[in-house]
Parts: C-alpha cells; sequence; structure tokens
C-alpha cells in the first residue's frame, strides 16, 4: 500500500530528526506487540531504531491498576540514535493507568492518543485520578487525540463471528494501524505477518487485517488528524530479510550457539531461572539439538557445575544468571581456574545487594566478578555494550575461555537483556576463528603441560585413549599435575595461572576514543552505559564542546596501552550505574586520579543528564569560569 | 553407551601409581578393590571410565583409578557428573561420594540426579562421620552418637539414605557394606549394567573417628542372624539355618520364625526388585537392627525412560 496514493485529504507533514514513541497500556492489552511491529516497520524504512520494553513488576496485576501497566517505547531516526530516549513524543495509552505512569515522560506539546472508552469513573479510580483527566485541563500542554478504540474495533468487526472478547482484544491492532497512519508507515508488512501469524485460522487473519486497516482509515477521515510526522531520511540502509531485534539476552543465547559451532564442539548452558537473565536459557531451549544442550538445574550451583563438567566432558560449558546466581557460583568457578578448564559465565546483572530490585538495572556487580572469589583466583571479565555487542562479546567470551583454558565472567545487565536493536547475523568469515587445542596423541601426555605462548594446557577429553587425568581442585606440582603441598609448588602455580591471565593483554583490542580527541574530558564507561555516553559526547561535540569517550570491554586484564590512553586526557570521568566499582580498578591499576559519576536508581543514565554533569564538570575546570561556577557537583 | 570392547583387563589397569593414603584398616580399600574389580569385569576400557567425586576422605577414590576423574567441591559431584553425562553420553559415569557429601551439603543435588534417572551411578559411603575434618556428626551418625560436635550425644534423626533414593525416584536402589566383597562387586556389576540412575550405599568403616560401627551387624560369624540379603523373586528369608523370614502383619513388616506361632514358608514375602512401586522396597528400607535383620542387596531396579532421551 502507497501511502501517498492512498491519501485522500490535503495532509501537512512534519519532518523530524528522531521520534520516540511509547505505547502502554494493561498487561493483556497486546502493547508489546504493537511496539515491535512498529519498530520493524521503522528498521525497514531504513531508520536506526532502540527499543525498550517496561513490564510491571508483578506477574497479574489487577486489569486497570497502576501495577498492571506494560509499556514498549521506540526510539528511531536517521543517525545517533544510542539510548532509548529520554523523552517521549507521543503517548499511545489505552487506560487511564497507563496515562498516569508515562505521562511524566512526554514533551511538552508531545501528543497523546488516547483510548478514551476505557476512562470510566471505575478505571480512573484504579488509576488514582480524582477527575477525569480528559476532561479538566491538566493535559493542556499536550496535543490530546481521545479515540473510542474500543467502540470502532467493535464497529469494524460486527460483521464476523467473533466473541466481544476476541473482538475486544484485536484493538491494539486498531491502535497499530492509527500509528501507521500518523508516521507515514506503510502498512503491508504487518498485514502479511498477520497472514502468516493466522495462516490455519484465515477468518482471524481477515479480522485482524480489517481492525488494523480500521485504524488506518479513521485517521485518515477524522478532521482532528491533519498532520504526517515523518523522519528524514536515513542515511544507513533499510532492513534487510536477514535483519531482525534482538534483544541482549537473545543476542547472548545466538552468540554461544555460534560460538560452540564455530569451535567446532557442542554447547552445553546449565542454568537456573533468575530475573533478568533466565530469556538466555529459554532462547538456548529453542535451539536444542545433539550439539546444543541446555540443562535447568536444581540451583545455580549445579547449573555452574553442570557447565563445567560438560567443558570436562569436552563441551563449551557455559551458564547464564545475575548477581545473587554469581555469589552461589563462585566455588565453581574457583575450580575451573584450578582445573583449568573453559567456561563462560553470564552476569545480567539487576539491582542489589540481595534481591534488591530485581527489575531494575545496575552495574554492581563488576567488583564479585573480578574479586569475589577465595584464593588467587584471576579470570578473564569482559562486557558488553549493547544488544548487538551481547553477540560479539559472547563469542570474544568464549574464544578467551577456550584459547585459555579458563572461566571467563562476560557482564550484561537488565537494560541490555530487555533493549533491542536491529541486527544482522554475520557471515561466518567475520566470526573470529576458536580453535581449541586438544591433547596430541603423538607426545607423550601430560596433564597441565602449557602451550609456551598462552601458557593454556592442552584440552583432554574424556573418551580419547590419551589423555587420561584426573582433575581437581588440590595444588599441583607442575605439568605432570600430581598433588604437591610443596610450599614453592604453589607459589610457581599460583604465578602460572596469574601470567596466563595476565598475557591476555595483548590478545585484545584496545577500545575506539570517539569524539575529540584532544578533549578537555574523557568519559569512561563500560557495559550499557555505552548509549547514553555516545549520545552525549556526540551531542556535546556538535555543540562544539571538547568531550571524548571510551567503552571498555575487557576489564580483565585491560588492554595494552589503556593507560597511556587515559594519560592523554586532563580530565577523566568514569561514568557507572554503581558506587564506582571500575574507578577503583583503574585507579588501583594505574594510579591516575579519575573522578566517577555514579547513579544507583535502578535507571540508565539519561543524555540529558550525563550532558548536564559533563557541562558542569567542563565548566569546573575552566578558570575562567572558576569562580562564578559555584560549588562543584 | 558404546558396546563395551571384549578385551581382557584386570584390576590393574584400572589402578592408578599413587599408593592410597587412607588409613590403614579404612572401608575405603575394599571399595577401591571391589570397583576396580568389577570395572575390568564390565570391560569397559580405563578411558571411557569417569570417576567424579566431591571432598572428603572417600573422595580421594579416583586419584587411586587409572581412568578419567574429578576430584570436585564438597557435595557437587552430582552437579559435574550431570554436565560430562549429558555432555558425551558415552562415557560411563560413576560419582563416588562419602555421608556428608551427598547428603548434608549435596542433599539436594543427590535428590535431583536420582530423580531425573539419568545414566549416572552414584556411590554412597557411608561412614556415619565426618572423617577428613577429624570427627564431626553427620547427617546419618545415628542419635546420641559422641563426636568432636556432639560431646553429649548426636541430637538430630539420622537421614535414611535407601528410602531418600526410593522417595526421589532412583531405578536402580542398593546397600552393601565393606566387609562383604562378593556382594559389593556383584550389586556394582549389577549397578554398571542398569540403564539409569543407580545408588548404591555401602556401610564403610572408619577406622579412626567411628570404628567397628556396623560391626554388631557385618560381623562375619553373626550377619547371617543380623543381615537380610534381599533376592529379587525370592522369600525375604534369613538365619543361620534359614528359619526366619519377613512376614507382614497390619501393614507391618516383622520377623518371624518358620515353624513357630503358626508361620509356614508360605507365609513369608517373597521379593519383587523389579516392582514400579516403591512401597516394600520403602517399608524394607525402614527395617533397623537390632530390632529386625538388617536388610542389604538391591532394593529396587527398574527400567524407565532415562534423562536426556525426552527431548
Amino acid at each position: 500500500m502507497d501511502i501517498i496514493e492512498k491519501r485522500v485529504k490535503p495532509t501537512n507533514v512534519e519532518l523530524f530528526e528522531e521520534l520516540t514513541i511509547k505505547f502502554a497500556g494493561d498487561s493483556g492489552d497486546g502493547i508489546q506487540l504493537v511496539g515491535q511491529k512498529y519498530a520493524e516497520l521503522a528498521s525497514v524504512a531504513g531508520e536506526t531504531v532502540k527499543t525498550m520494553p517496561d513490564f510491571p513488576a508483578e506477574i497479574r496485576a489487577p486489569a486497570g491498576s497502576l501495577g498492571g501497566v506494560s509499556g514498549f517505547q521506540v526510539r528511531s531516526g536517521a543517525t545517533g540514535i544510542f539510548t532509548h530516549g529520554d523523552g517521549v513524543d507521543m503517548l499511545l495509552v489505552m487506560n487511564p493507568a497507563a496515562l498516569k505512569r508515562n505521562l511524566i515522560s512526554l514533551k511538552k506539546q508531545g501528543i497523546i492518543i488516547v483510548n478514551q472508552d476505557t476512562f470510566s469513573q471505575k478505571n480512573l479510580a484504579k488509576a488514582e485520578y480524582q477527575e477525569n483527566p480528559l476532561n479538566d485541563g491538566s493535559l493542556a500542554d499536550f496535543r490530546v487525540f481521545p479515540v473510542s478504540m474500543t467502540k470502532l474495533t467493535m464497529e469494524a468487526l460486527k460483521d464476523t463471528g467473533l466473541s466481544r472478547k476476541e473482538k475486544d482484544r484485536s484493538k491494539n491492532l486498531f491502535a497499530l494501524g492509527l500509528t501507521c497512519w500518523l508516521f507515514s508507515r506503510p502498512m503491508a508488512q504487518v498485514e502479511d505477518w498477520i497472514k502468516r501469524k493466522f495462516t490455519k485460522q484465515p477468518e482471524l487473519a481477515t479480522a485482524n487485517c480489517t481492525v488494523l486497516n480500521a485504524g488506518w482509515n479513521y485517521a485518515e477521515t477524522e478532521t482532528r488528524f491533519t498532520t504526517n510526522f515523518t523522519i528524514k531520511k536515513s542515511i544507513s540502509a533499510p532492513a534487510s530479510d536477514s535483519t531482525r531485534f534482538v534483544t541482549g539476552n537473545q543476542a547472548i543465547a545466538l552468540g554461544l550457539v555460534k560460538a560452540a559451532r564455530t569451535a567446532g564442539i557442542k554447547l552445553f548452558l546449565g542454568g537456573y531461572p533468575i530475573t533478568p537473565a533466565s530469556e538466555v536459557m529459554q532462547e538456548l531451549k529453542l535451539y536444542r539439538d545433539d550439539k546444543v544442550i541446555v540443562f535447568q538445574a536444581e540451583d545455580e550451583i549445579a547449573a555452574v557445575g553442570a557447565a563445567l563438567g560438560g567443558s570436562f566432558a569436552g563441551a563449551l560449558g557455559a551458564t547464564s544468571t545475575s548477581g545473587p546466581g554469581l555469589a552461589l557460583m563462585s566455588e565453581f568457578i574457583d575450580l575451573a581456574v584450578m582445573a583449568e578448564l573453559p567456561l563462560v559465565i553470564v552476569d545480567v546483572q539487576r539491582a542489589g545487594p540481595s534481591t534488591g530490585i530485581p527489575t531494575k538495572t545496575e552495574q554492581a556487580d563488576l567488583l564479585q566478578a573480578l574479586w569475589g572469589r577465595h584464593g588467587e583466583s584471576p579470570i578473564p571479565v569482559l562486557a558488553a555494550t549493547s544488544p548487538r555487542d551481547c553477540f560479539d562479546m559472547t563469542i570474544e567470551a568464549a574464544r578467551i575461555a577456550i584459547k585459555y583454558m579458563t572461566p571467563v565472567i562476560l557482564m550484561s545487565d537488565l537494560y541490555l537483556s530487555s533493549s533491542a536493536e536491529a541486527w544482522v547475523e554475520p557471515d561466518d568469515s567475520n566470526i573470529p576463528q576458536i580453535t581449541p587445542r586438544f591433547v596430541s596423541e603423538h607426545e607423550p601426555f601430560a596433564p597441565y603441560r602449557r602451550d609456551p605462548e598462552t601458557l593454556a594446557r592442552a584440552w583432554a577429553i574424556p573418551g580419547s585413549p590419551t589423555g587420561m587425568h584426573i582433575a581437581g581442585g588440590l595444588e599441583k606440582n607442575g605439568e605432570g599435575g600430581a598433588v604437591s603441598y610443596d610450599p614453592a609448588d604453589h607459589e610457581k602455580m599460583v604465578n602460572l595461572r596469574a601470567r596466563k591471565i595476565a598475557g591476555i593483554a595483548t590478545d585484545i583490542d584496545l577500545p575506539e576514543v570517539f569524539g575529540d580527541k584532544k578533549a578537555d574530558l574523557l568519559l569512561i564507561g563500560w557495559g550499557s552505559t555505552y548509549a547514553a555516553i555516545m549520545e552525549t559526547t556526540q551531542k556535546l561535540n556538535s555543540c562544539g564542546m571538547k568531550v571524548a569517550c571510551i567503552q571498555i570491554r575487557h576489564i580483565n586484564p585491560f588492554p595494552q596501552g589503556l593507560g597511556e590512553v587515559l594519560n592523554q586526557f586532563d580530565k577523566v570521568l568514569v561514568v557507572e550505574n554503581n558506587m564506582g566499582q571500575l574507578w577503583t580498578k583503574l585507579r588501583a591499576e594505574y594510579l591516575l586520579d579519575l573522578k566517577k559519576l555514579s547513579k544507583v536508581q535502578g535507571l540508565p543514565f539519561s543524555v540529558h543528564e550525563l550532558t548536564q554533569h559533563v557541562e558542569n564538570e567542563l565548566i569546573d575546570s575552566d578558570p575562567a569560569t572558576q569562580n562564578s561556577a559555584g560549588v562543584k557537583q | 553407551m558404546s558396546t563395551p570392547t571384549p578385551i581382557a583387563l584386570t584390576r590393574q589397569d584400572f589402578l592408578s601409581e599413587s599408593d592410597p593414603k587412607w588409613c590403614a584398616g579404612c572401608g575405603c580399600f575394599a571399595i577401591l578393590r571391589s570397583l576396580t574389580n568389577m570395572f575390568a569385569k564390565a570391560a569397559i576400557p580405563p578411558h571411557q571410565q569417569v570417576i567424579i567425586s566431591g571432598i572428603g576422605c572417600s573422595s580421594r577414590l579416583p586419584y587411586y583409578t587409572r581412568t578419567y576423574g574429578f576430584h570436585t567441591l564438597h557435595g557437587r559431584a552430582p552437579t559435574v557428573a550431570m554436565g560430562a553425562k549429558l555432555a558425551n553420553p558415552d562415557l560411563s559415569v560413576w560419582v563416588v561420594a562419602g555421608d556428608g557429601d551427598a547428603l548434608a551439603i549435596g542433599g539436594n543435588h543427590t535428590i535431583h540426579l536420582l530423580r531425573r534417572n539419568s545414566d549416572i551411578k552414584m556411590l554412597l559411603l557411608n561412614n556415619q562421620i565426618y572423617g577428613l575434618t577429624k570427627g564431626q556428626a553427620s547427617p546419618t551418625s545415628p542419635q546420641g552418637m559422641i563426636t568432636k560436635t556432639s560431646p553429649y550425644g548426636a541430637i538430630d534423626k539420622p537421614v535414611r539414605p535407601i528410602n531418600l533414593a526410593l522417595a526421589a525416584g532412583a531405578t536402580f536402589v542398593a546397600r552393601v557394606h565393606d566387609k562383604d566383597i562378593k556382594l559389593m562387586e556383584s550389586v556394582m556389576f549389577e549397578g554398571q549394567a542398569h540403564r539409569g540412575a543407580v545408588f548404591i550405599e555401602i556401610m564403610m568403616n572408619c577406622v579412626t573417628f567411628n570404628d567397628e560401627a556396623f560391626e554388631p551387624m557385618t560381623n562375619k560369624k553373626t550377619r547371617a542372624e543380623t543381615l537380610l540379603t534381599l533376592h529379587h523373586g525370592q522369600p525375604l528369608i534369613f538365619g543361620a539355618e534359614s528359619n526366619k523370614g519377613i512376614i507382614q502383619r497390619n501393614g507391618q513388616l516383622e520377623s518371624a520364625i518358620i515353624g513357630e506361632n503358626g508361620i509356614t514358608e508360605e507365609d513369608i514375602l517373597v521379593f519383587d526388585a523389579n516392582s514400579k512401586n516403591p512401597g516394600l522396597a520403602s517399608q524394607l528400607a525402614l527395617m533397623d537392627f537390632p530390632d529386625t535383620p538388617f536388610p542389604v542387596g538391591i532394593f529396587r531396579k527398574v527400567n524407565e525412560s532415562i534423562y536426556g532421551e525426552l527431548e
């Protein structure tokens, strides 16, 4: 369907660099689906898209209540889209509670499309409104469009044999059709998707397409809608057939499968349900075959223990968890250090300590990942920066784990786990090689004989006549692997294991410095702060401010040369969703006077707040303004 | 598992060069001997045998075998075994664990290993004491037992390992003791051949911290009277003169003398180890010396689909 051809009334077109839309309604309103479909349309149009769902904390909060609001935010634009957006340009809400919960994020003069049929006294009370906000003038700062979505949906479907409940359930597609008109999105792709989804129920396919078009046609004929909002043409290539949206958790699952396949071995994931990591295990269950083994264990200890058993038997052992689970796994991670077996542990962080706020994001497990074990137990710690990067860094974690025969912790977080972006699976030629070094049949076997370069031992797999040995947590005498309590042996082995991990520093890339290379201020972050840091840097650069940024993906060991990079900048600000954990390690290693910026509200940094902080820092350090700038922030 | 290679193997083929560092007289020696004898008889090559242990005196066992082995964490051997077996189903995987290991810190893993009916064999070396930490009460220490952590007598009720294994749904459940090598080897051999979760409790002497704890039951001279050996399809008869047996009265098991009080051989229960219903096996497992003879042998042996075949 061509929009222009279909359009019958004179319509204004407003051009935007970018748009952020939030869809919100009751948990049962099908909001997530509308948001995802809208995001796909934006991606197909060639825009960069970032999405963020926002689920109710309770599984089944009462219908219409504030606790039961489900939301989905989509930000799309030509370039420079990293975060899911600080503020919202349009809010589409299906009930009073959704309006109440989300109004705070709407920009002034922003648009509100609202299903007015749900604004009954009962629903208003559930949303804790004294007066109907559609009538009391409280929305005067916004452009409000009440629409009878429920009634119009019922009307569109009156000739079908569907039940009232079934009809009511399709009003989300009315909302999508209406949105598509407002933002000039062709709907053919959505119609195709509906037809595919309901191949076996053609009457439902027809009904859903009818409602979708009813939404579009309503906007087309309704005189209140006079403006099409359009995003300026993008410079990036439109999404292709192989483009899909991935969340961080999905990308990790795909990365694990790819890494094991690249290495020519099986994948063994042991897992135990925990928010926000469960999707990694769930997603992998979909790929289960004789090369992808997924084991739901009785607890996190068993999950990591089984993963280590899988590695011992020659598979890529992996596990995914969150902070409390990582705490339970620490003893096994030590055993993996001692036995020198590969293991990938994914920590999808949430706000702690203890159960904390399990549905909110945080980056406060870093010190646990680095140092939260008994004995001298160094292991590589990596961090993914975006949902897409979760795929790349999972493969990197597996590469290091297998090459150096060591457990590796990959840090993700709740923000990465649930936000999504468009992604195309890279060609195999773009996947780093992973070549396990198995025990050779041509030389006498010694279980802890090391490769002189990597200091890694060879992998001796049970079932092979060469390589029979007893792995274990007791200290060893050297390459023969015999148990030893000799003080000198212990010190030698502790040093060997430490040197093996430290040596990885020369086998990893130094992260790129973005922005003004001669900046007055360098922002450093790790993990999901990438989005806000990159966008802030670009924004400030475009205003002529001398700011640069760097995102660290290898936290232990740091890549060789990182200290020199940091030394080039007068002022360095470490930005973290914790109290300064990366900051602690950077200062300890490089003896540099770094500043820190912490946020521990369970929320990612917004570009707005980060920009303000950076501006304040720069004003602070400018001698001309030193006296007038007031107290340091 | 792949077909056993028909090669003649001896016990020596399964023994490492390391000399066991157990106390002289420890029950572990007999168990190591039986296990390696059985390995030779089962004719599975050493490189296809994997022994995974936890932490404790008995968990040192893999170091003294010539197989693949993994000396893991206290209580966690079943978890590592699950991973190894699922990643490579061709391996024969044995778990060796002590009573503290498998029933205290690792009780959870023991239950789940057994209830999944994974094709993994577990040996519980039960000496009713923590040996490697030098003599504390364990989950199987009888009430009243004096140990370093129970100087006035243990107050906890002991775990009944066989009842626990039956409740967890293990498809092969047996009990032997370290004074009867023949029975131990034959039960291990049947366990090796069984497809599914195998649980074998071995009553084992701790010469240093709990010496002769099982002597009243296992003494060679008196055990015909004190032990009841279970034989599938046979009546539950014991006694030096085979004149005693187990009868059921008012739903309870009792020992009775054939020919007294009107009891005939017809009244003696016939044991069915292959019953899907673990009821009788559980009742037998509740029988305790000295009130009744102490049952040993195979309590349960049934075929069920094994973990990993269901997906």
